[in-house]
């Protein structure tokens, strides 16, 4: 930081270096060091901002009737999101269901036969596009393929448009995690005359496991709190249903229609609504860093 | 499929393998170890050979899922691309009674808030990039990139909330007649400012892009070899010389495809930007008019649309939209990859 400015004399230019010529080198230094700093804390107030409001409004409302309670109808106090609680469970569930079977087997393939084949290139590049299909995008795609077909909005419509949504993370992190398990573990099991598929399961998989559990969860928490995509799938419902084949409450479509309703109440919840959300992915993906850095392989960037 | 369910514990000795599906069943009278390792080689080829199909069939889904998307969203979308053709994306009007589509309202809307989300997103992304590549002392550095991230993990409609609640009120009384008195002559900033309109949701936009472009920057960063950087200190250079010289020189590509991903993200974000635009099918030069997207227009619309132009307007605009974002993201992937080659991208 502190360079000597006769150090910088550039060659075949006899130019004497002169001291503003050093002091501007410098000053420049230090404001674009100072502006970085700067930025770092323009982007942390943000996110200061939102969990601070988030626990400062949210705190206040929630009490066990949120948990335990179906909404109550307009006008009247009390109620809570129980149904949307659960009904966001079976979303998720239906959507690991789909998303990381195929997610899984996608990532072993690109890591354990395509890895430098034109397909498997091209497998790799759809999938970082697929990750960047907006999210309502899929929703009005499952809403045209599933609800017409069955019409009526259902849980499982949500479930198989957040399922797909979950499939490019899953397979990229897995992909990258089966590239580091070592070869000559895979070439012991293949020596020992372990038929490959056996293999891959059982050894690639195995050791690669933490990794891969750390991109499903990723995955898993990305999709948690998507709501465009079951805008038009899941649909939303103010009573208790757990059926598949019905339309289903979720904690960010009550959280979207309470924050943009225009009752007192209707707030308060759609903030409880938002810290217990929020809390239930930050919970995750801390857990899964933290468990990520421990393990042998890095599974966090 | 299912790879979770594994028996036996660390590397499978050769007693404990399984037959595969294919295979007899065994005799589970104690077979000696050879012998069911002998019979493990001889049906381990069809066994290999399905499993690899196996696989070879779920990542051929994804081309799939995408070729799917494409074909039901022009299906669905038939009626209107009948009866607009390519002008209904120039058409300004947006008049579900009389059946009169036009989705320029929306492009205009998702140009204008992804352009100024960029505005605002990009200099600060670069900024962190740059604080956490080369300036942060190295225990702080997983902390803050770790905080940036997080930024990622928020739901949209949580942050939907936040602007609605928090960042609408202040924009209104504080941002907004500020904005009027200092730069009002401009014509941005002019009007009625109910504190929803097209600037809110722009800033929004930015918190919302910000930890991909700063997150993605910082990987194509760290990617340049530190030989560069000796080079350039090694020559007098002060560390900001260093940077631009060394770092962002060589790094510029990849650079410009992260900025190209977060405004993918931009163009295609929904709920935050539905919740504090206003939503409003009208072209106005002032920042402060409400305003609409092309996503936005669909969460909405899409629900109340009767009829079945209508609903074949909102799919289209959707066509549209996932058209504009997969070559978005193409191109940006490209140039991504095209700097960090074998690097990890982790894009959540």
């Amino acid at each position: 930081m502190s360079t000597q400015p006769i150090a910088s004399q550039p060659l075949g230019l006899p130019r004497k270096p002169s001291r503003t010529n050093a002091v501007r080198r410098t000053a420049a230094n230090y404001i674009v060091s100072g502006l970085a700093i700067l930025a770092t804390l323009l982007v942390l107030a943000p996110l200061a901002a939102i969990l601070f409001y988030l626990v400062y409004k949210g705190a206040r409302s929630l009490n066990l009737a949120f948990f335990t309670h179906v909404p109550a109808p307009v006008g009247e106090e009390g109620g809570g999101m129980a149904n949307a609680i659960v009904g966001s469970g079976i979303i998720l569930i239906l959507a690991s269901f789909f998303g990381i079977p195929i997610g899984i087997a996608a990532g072993v393939y690109l890591a354990e036969f395509g890895g430098g084949k034109m397909l498997g290139n091209a497998v790799r590049f759809t999938a970082d596009v697929l990750n960047g299909v907006p999210s309502i995008v899929m929703g009005i795609s499952i809403y045209s393929l599933v609800v017409i077909q069955q019409k009526h909005f259902s849980a499982l419509a949500g479930g198989i448009a957040l399922g797909i949504m979950m499939i490019p993370t899953v397979t990229r992190t897995t992909e990258e995690m089966l590239a580091t398990v070592p070869h000559a573990i895979r070439e012991a099991a293949l020596g020992l005359g372990v038929p490959k598929w056996r293999t891959i399961l059982s050894v690639s998989l195995r050791t690669a496991s933490p990794g891969i559990i750390t991109g499903c969860m990723l995955a898993f928490a990305r999709v948690a709190g998507e709501t465009a995509p079951l805008l038009f799938t899941a649909l939303g419902n103010q009573f208790w249903s757990v059926k598949l084949n019905q339309p289903i409450a979720a904690l960010p479509l009550q959280i979207f229609a309470y924050a943009t309703g225009p009752y007192d109440e209707w707030h308060r919840l759609a903030w409880a609504g938002a810290l217990v959300l929020i809390a239930l992915i930050m919970v995750s993906v801390t857990l899964v860093r933290i468990y990520a850095n421990r393990g042998v392989l890095k599974g966090g960037s | 499929m299912t790879t979770e369910r594994e028996p036996g514990s660390l590397l499978p000795m050769p007693p404990a393998i399984s037959q595969p599906a294919a295979a007899p069943p065994p005799d589970d009278a104690a077979p000696s170890v050879i012998r069911s390792f002998l019979n493990q080689r001889g049906s381990g080829r069809a066994a290999d050979n399905s499993f690899a199909a196996l696989m070879l069939l779920c990542a051929c889904s994804i081309f799939l899922i995408v070729l799917f998307i494409f074909v039901i969203l022009i299906l669905r979308s038939h009626l209107s691309l009948a009866q607009f053709g390519w002008k209904f994306f120039t058409r300004q009007a947006w008049d579900p009674v009389s059946g009169d589509f036009g989705a320029l309202p929306f492009i205009y809307g998702t140009l204008v808030t992804s352009l100024l989300a960029l505005l605002m997103a990009v200099p600060l992304a670069l900024g962190v990039a740059i604080f956490l590549t080369e300036l942060c002392p190295r225990p702080l550095r997983g902390p803050i990139s770790f905080l940036t991230e997080l930024l990622a993990a928020i739901p949209s409609v949580v942050y939907g909330l936040w602007a609605v609640f928090i960042l609408v009120p202040l924009m209104r009384d504080v941002v907004g007649p500020f904005l009027y008195k200092t730069l009002g002559w401009t014509g941005f900033f002019e009007g009625s400012n109910f504190g929803v309109g097209i600037l809110t949701a722009g800033i929004i936009l930015a918190i919302m892009i910000l930890p991909i472009i700063s997150s993605l920057t910082r990987d194509i960063m760290t990617a340049v070899p530190n030989s560069q950087r000796e080079a350039a200190l090694a020559l007098g250079a002060t560390k900001w010389e260093m940077i631009r010289i060394g770092v962002l020189r060589n790094s510029r590509i990849g650079i410009v495809g992260a900025v190209m991903l977060g405004l993918g993200r931009a163009l295609g974000e929904t709920m935050a930007v539905t919740m504090v635009i206003g939503n409003h099918a009208e072209i106005n030069k002032s920042l402060f008019a409400p305003g609409n997207t092309l996503a936005s227009v669909i969460a909405g619309e899409f629900s109340e649309a009767t009829g079945d132009l209508y609903l074949s307007a909102l799919i289209e605009i959707g066509l549209a939209l996932f058209l504009v974002t997969i070559v978005v993201n193409a191109i940006a992937r490209l140039m991504v990859w095209a700097v960090t080659r074998g690097a990890p991208s982790r894009v959540a």
